[in-house]
């Protein structure tokens, strides 16, 4: 009788182990997770692993301003023309930009999700509707939205995220919606209606998890996008001028005027942007092969 | 016999609006299901055996039309009931269903139990362990050892969901199973166990259960009484035993031509020659008139009513006063030859 008293503790941890084992399945995965941890534990503890304030000038050791130094052990990724460290200014940066791809990737699935469930499942009229909404976002090029969008509400990071999540979710809601036309036809469907389920049931306790492989792929691939927009974003001066995020950094860089000079102000963000998106994208490939097996080494 | 009627319906047709025209698959069909009886309807495929279900358990697609004179369960009458209302005190509680392909029923995420465990938790209050109890209980009726609820169906055979699904029709002790094909797609040997299974539920609940086949065999050997349905109408129905021995339509006749006989082994088998109805427009005439070795020229315009023969023996025919002399005609070879 052990069995029939599963706690809802147990199941958890069956659950994450799952995860654990689709993630470590394949040594890219590992990898791109690997790199993940890595820079969750740098975006947490931010505070306390930057060796200087970002925002503060600094001077050297011999009492020379520390302006465009390149890397040394004092200042391990150089500074910028006004004697910032760059990497304290990179570690802070990472907890910005972790902070946008997880809100903004995870708000954009949300909506994906339900807007492509509930237009997939109910179809006719409101698909129609949900769906011509889609297209509406589909035609809305990114730059001018979100130059509209920061003119009208000022340069602050919800501002920023807004405009990533409108633009970030149509092409979750789509797959979804394409997915969860072909579940609502299976045969269990039908029965799942014939005991009595309501739609609402039916839509979030009998399709959502048939679709779950697929939307965690696109909850990866919505981070790794929003991550990227947010670094377009703040490299073209939308980003929030309060806060530093891997983008702003680049924006900064563009300003000052030294990008030919300055090769290690470029290098350093540039390259996190590449690995965390990159990281993102391996992890995801491992989810995608449980929603499409054929994708399987044989 | 003053049996209870536990399903009562009265001129139920269903159509269906699609771009070739409106399909009638169902028109005017009329049947009791009594108390504690297996009753059977029998037919071949798109003869709108499953549509009509369907209809019965408002689980018809967007693009049907279903009307009705009376549809009702124990007396109550069905149409006027709201959706949701249909949803929590009809379905499932009363009028259950082991869908056709019961084999791909089953939602593949979910472990078997729990699947029936929510059957049972969306129409009563039962604790889950409540429940669990009672699936147990369930999977031992149908002779599945409980401990299997923890599997996930992809674990089970063929044969094993379709008692898993048998075994959850069984939860909540509807006064009526409608069991859909509940032999197709199975061997021959995992068909004979299942039978005997639904044999030998039978005698331990009081459910009436509606069986739908297109093997007369089987349905033969499990119904008390049997409708006959030829395009989308129920062209006879009569008590098991009656049907068999003294059939009246033609149609019935040429089913019965069509399988092996016990007593008579070597003889040779005889099929209706013809492809059923399309459907398409309102019937005019009756349905089999095509295929009919025994058509008169009025069955091409106009459609015989159904006459009650005896108690319980329904048949939809202008012939069936010669019955005794199409029955000695339908057993010849060259009758059904001699058709177009």
């Amino acid at each position: 009788m052990d069995k029939l008293e599963r706690s809802p503790a147990y199941r958890l941890r069956q659950a994450l182990l799952e995860h654990y084992r689709i993630i470590t399945s394949n040594r890219l995965s590992a990898t791109g997770f690997g790199f993940i941890m890595v820079f969750l534990v740098v975006a947490i503890f931010a505070p306390w692993l930057a060796p200087y304030d970002p925002w503060e000038m600094l001077y050297d050791s011999e009492g020379e301003f520390a302006s465009l130094r390149p890397p040394s052990w004092e200042f391990p990724l150089g500074t910028t023309h006004l004697g910032y460290d760059l990497f304290s200014q990179l570690i802070l940066a990472t907890r910005t930009t972790l902070l946008i791809g997880t809100i903004s990737g995870g708000i954009s699935i949300v909506i994906g999700a339900n807007i492509g469930l509930l237009a997939g499942y109910y179809g006719g009229k409101v698909d129609e509707v949900l769906m011509r909404f889609t297209d509406i976002l589909y035609g809305m090029p990114f730059l001018p939205f979100i130059i509209v969008l920061i003119s009208l509400f000022g340069r602050q990071l919800e501002f920023v995220i807004l405009a990533i999540v409108l633009i970030i979710w149509r092409t979750s809601a789509r797959v979804i919606r394409a997915q969860t036309i072909s579940i609502k036809q299976r045969q269990f469907i039908a029965a799942a209606r014939a005991r009595g389920c309501s739609d609402f049931r039916i839509i979030y306790r009998h399709i959502l998890p048939n679709v779950l492989p697929l939307l965690l792929l696109y909850a990866a691939f919505n981070i790794a996008w929003s991550i990227i927009t947010e670094a377009s974003a703040s490299f073209l001066g939308f980003g929030d001028g309060e806060t530093i995020s891997w983008g702003g950094m680049l924006y900064e860089l563009w300003l000052s005027g030294k990008t030919r000079v300055a090769w290690w102000w470029f290098t350093a963000p540039s390259l996190c942007i590449v690995l965390l998106v990159t990281s993102l994208v391996f992890v995801s490939r491992a989810y995608e092969e449980v929603a499409n097996p054929r994708l399987r080494k044989r | 016999m003053s049996r209870k009627r536990v399903l009562g319906v009265r001129d139920l047709s269903v159509r269906y609006q699609t771009r070739a025209g409106e399909v009638h698959a169902v028109s005017d069909v009329s049947f009791d299901v009594l108390e504690n009886e297996v009753f059977g309807i029998a037919g071949e495929s798109g003869c709108g055996k499953s549509t009509l279900i369907r209809a019965l358990m408002r689980l018809h697609s967007d693009n049907a039309i279903v009307t009705a004179q009376e549809i009702s369960y124990e007396g109550q009458d069905l149409q006027s009931l709201s959706e949701s209302a249909f949803r929590q005190q009809v379905l499932w509680s009363r009028m259950s269903l082991v869908p056709q392909s019961a084999m791909n029923s089953l939602n593949p995420v979910y472990r078997v139990g729990e699947q029936v465990v929510e059957a049972i938790q969306a129409h009563t209050r039962k604790s889950k362990a409540e429940a669990q109890e009672r699936v147990a209980e369930l999977f031992d009726v149908v002779g599945l050892q409980p401990d299997l609820m923890h599997n996930f169906p992809h674990e089970f055979s063929g044969g094993m969901r379709q008692r898993a699904m048998i075994a959850m029709s069984l939860a909540l002790d509807p006064g009526l199973i409608i069991m859909d094909e509940p032999t197709t797609g199975l061997d021959v040997l995992v068909q004979e166990r299942i039978l005997r299974r639904i044999r030998e539920i039978r005698e331990q609940i009081s459910s009436s259960i509606i069986l739908i086949t297109h093997d007369i065999a089987v349905i033969a050997e499990m119904s008390d009484r049997i409708a006959v349905m030829y395009g989308g109408q129920i062209m006879e129905q009569a008590p098991a035993l009656e049907l068999f021995e003294s059939p009246c339509h033609p149609y019935t006749l040429g089913l019965k031509n069509a399988f092996p006989s016990i007593r008579n082994l070597g003889q040779e088998l005889i099929s209706i020659p013809g492809s059923p109805p399309t459907l398409i427009g309102a019937p005019v005439g009756c349905p089999f008139e095509e295929r009919c070795p025994f058509r008169l020229e009025r069955c091409a315009s106009e459609l015989p009513q159904v006459e009650a023969l005896a108690e319980f023996h329904e048949v939809r025919c202008f012939r069936h006063p010669e019955a005794t002399h199409l029955r000695e005609q339908a057993s010849e070879k060259a009758t059904w030859r001699s058709l177009n």
